[in-house]
């Protein structure tokens, strides 16, 4: 479906935030990234939809092959691609409908984007809110609506594009953990019910291990075990969350 | 007690940066009190031998002569009509120049510097001198006002929206861009939708502005009610003079007004 192919990320200030990487994301599942912060994630994450461009290596889907092979074939890509963002990245003063037709615009040219987008297109959208149980807010400002409410309408954003996949960024890393739980339980039944491959990164073992049906452990920039979900025990653990051996070396000395 | 020392020494940092802040105060201070020297403010005898002259011209000016009035309606609209105008061209030449000058939706960084220096020359000449070119080239009356007007206002318009493009916030902006838009439709569906309030701020401010300056614009020749102050000072009808400047007030507080609803609106 999509897959990394010894792809490192060496950022402009010397952080080498992805050592060389090698992923193969299955089609329909619900993939879960899971690592502390700095762990690589957010930048293996935005690489998926270059949104991150790769200092080294290649990011290919079965549709295009290489995803950079031009700017098209990038625009492409991210048609299909819906992303979910840690802090929604909603614009306040727009309404709820205006911000999730931005899910929309790739489907258009830039000036008949310009004027308002063909019905289809809203109806796609007020369905996508719909199903996020927020169609009856579709007229209020985004910044009047609470933290949840604006994730849902970030996922209904992505969900607009009627992608193939969707990648989220830590998308409930800023709610509570009651809301974060219904949060994460829209966007996989979502998925489901679309055969969408998701990708999404989590801190929460917890919550990994609810709605992973794949797990992926990060640590230093690098994938550090790929497992099912009732195989994520201590062992995989202690790789992603306890300081590595070399370190405690280190420190001890 | 190594506490305590530490405490001292972030209360000595203190102590050093107020008097810093001090010092800078006085130097401001200094400065503007040595302005005011330089331009003569300090030389109390002029002022005393300015009384006289003063009370005269109030004593011409009140009451203010309204006889005129209908003569005065026909400019007033003319010098309304060239504010409404003058901002416009401004508006639909500064969108397109600010996009190019804020680095954040710049084509290159040479494009950016390169509008900044145009929108700073065309700020710097005044628009007085610009009304003086264009009645030079264009004939007397409104159309060589709003050109001024609007020429000059490009510089400075172009420069606060460009100021508020480049704050806005990137994160509506990656959200649009991962949706597979097209650079232009970040610019049209993640940047002016979060800037519109402060660019409508920014349009509104220069209507208003650009009363005033229409009014000051009519004394060289570029139409509208200015052109009639001038007639009325030349003649030395301080009493017109007066009813002129009052019926201006009038018009700026109605723009004022006026704008201020439209900013309601459009928050």
């Amino acid at each position: 479906m999509l897959s990394v192919v010894d792809v490192s990320v060496t950022y402009p200030n010397g952080v080498a935030a992805l050592k060389a990487t090698n992923a193969t994301f299955a089609r329909g599942q619900f993939i879960v990234l899971l690592g502390k912060s700095g762990a690589g994630k957010s930048t293996l994450l935005r690489s998926l939809n270059g949104l991150v461009r790769p200092t080294r290596g290649d990011v290919r889907n079965e549709a295009h092959g290489s995803i950079f092979a031009s700017g098209a074939t990038l625009r492409a890509h991210r048609r299909r691609t819906g992303m979910i963002f840690q802090q929604h990245h909603l614009i306040g003063r727009l309404t709820a409908l205006e911000n999730v037709l931005t899910g929309r615009l790739a489907s258009h040219g830039f000036l008949r984007s310009l004027a308002p987008l063909p019905r289809a297109d809203r109806i796609m959208a007020l369905e996508a809110l719909d199903r996020v149980g927020l169609a009856d807010r579709a007229l209020d400002r985004a910044d009047e609506l609470s933290g949840g409410q604006q994730q849902r309408v970030g996922i209904a954003r992505a969900m607009a594009q009627r992608p193939e996949i969707v990648l989220a960024d830590e998308p409930v890393a800023s709610l509570d953990p009651a809301t974060a739980v219904k949060v994460l339980e829209d966007l996989h039944r979502i998925c489901r019910e679309d055969g969408i491959t998701a990708i999404v990164s989590l801190h929460q073992v917890e919550l990994a291990r609810q709605f992973g049906d794949r797990i992926f452990g990060l640590a230093r920039g690098q994938i550090v075990f790929e497992d099912g979900p009732e195989a994520v025990g201590g062992i995989a653990l202690d790789q992603i969350y306890q300081t590595h051996p070399a370190e405690l070396a280190v420190a001890a000395e | 007690m190594s506490a305590s020392g530490s405490f001292d020494t972030i209360l000595a940092e203190e102590r050093r940066s107020a008097l810093r802040g001090a010092g800078l105060l006085a130097a401001i201070i200094a400065v503007c009190v040595i302005a005011l020297g330089v331009t003569g403010f300090f030389d109390l005898q002029r002022f005393i031998e300015s009384g006289p002259a003063i009370s005269q011209l109030a004593d011409e000016m009140i009451p203010p002569d309204f006889g005129r009035w209908q003569s005065w309606l026909r400019p007033l609209f003319d010098t309304l009509a060239m504010s409404i105008a003058g901002t416009a061209l401004a508006v639909v030449f500064s969108l397109p120049l600010a996009l190019l000058a804020a680095p954040n939706t710049s084509p290159h960084p040479v494009v950016c510097f390169a509008v900044r220096t145009l929108l700073a020359f065309l700020r710097s000449v005044p628009e007085i001198i610009l009304g003086v070119l264009f009645v030079a080239a264009v004939g007397f009356g409104a159309l060589p006002g709003v050109l001024a007007l609007a020429l000059h206002s490009v510089g400075m318009v172009g420069k606060f929206y460009a100021e508020a493009i480049e704050h806005v916030d990137p994160k509506p902006l990656e959200a649009a861009r991962a949706a597979g838009a097209t650079p232009l439709q970040v610019i049209a569906h993640a940047v002016l939708p979060q800037v519109l309030p402060q660019l409508t701020d920014v349009t509104i401010y220069r209507w208003e502005y650009h009363f005033r300056a229409s009014a000051v614009l009519g004394i060289v020749g570029a139409g509208g009610i200015g052109f009639e102050l001038i007639a009325a000072l030349r003649l030395l009808n301080y009493d017109q003079v007066s009813a002129i400047l009052l019926s201006i007030l009038a018009c700026v507080v109605a723009v004022d007004s006026i704008g201020a609803s439209l900013r309601r609106s459009l928050k």
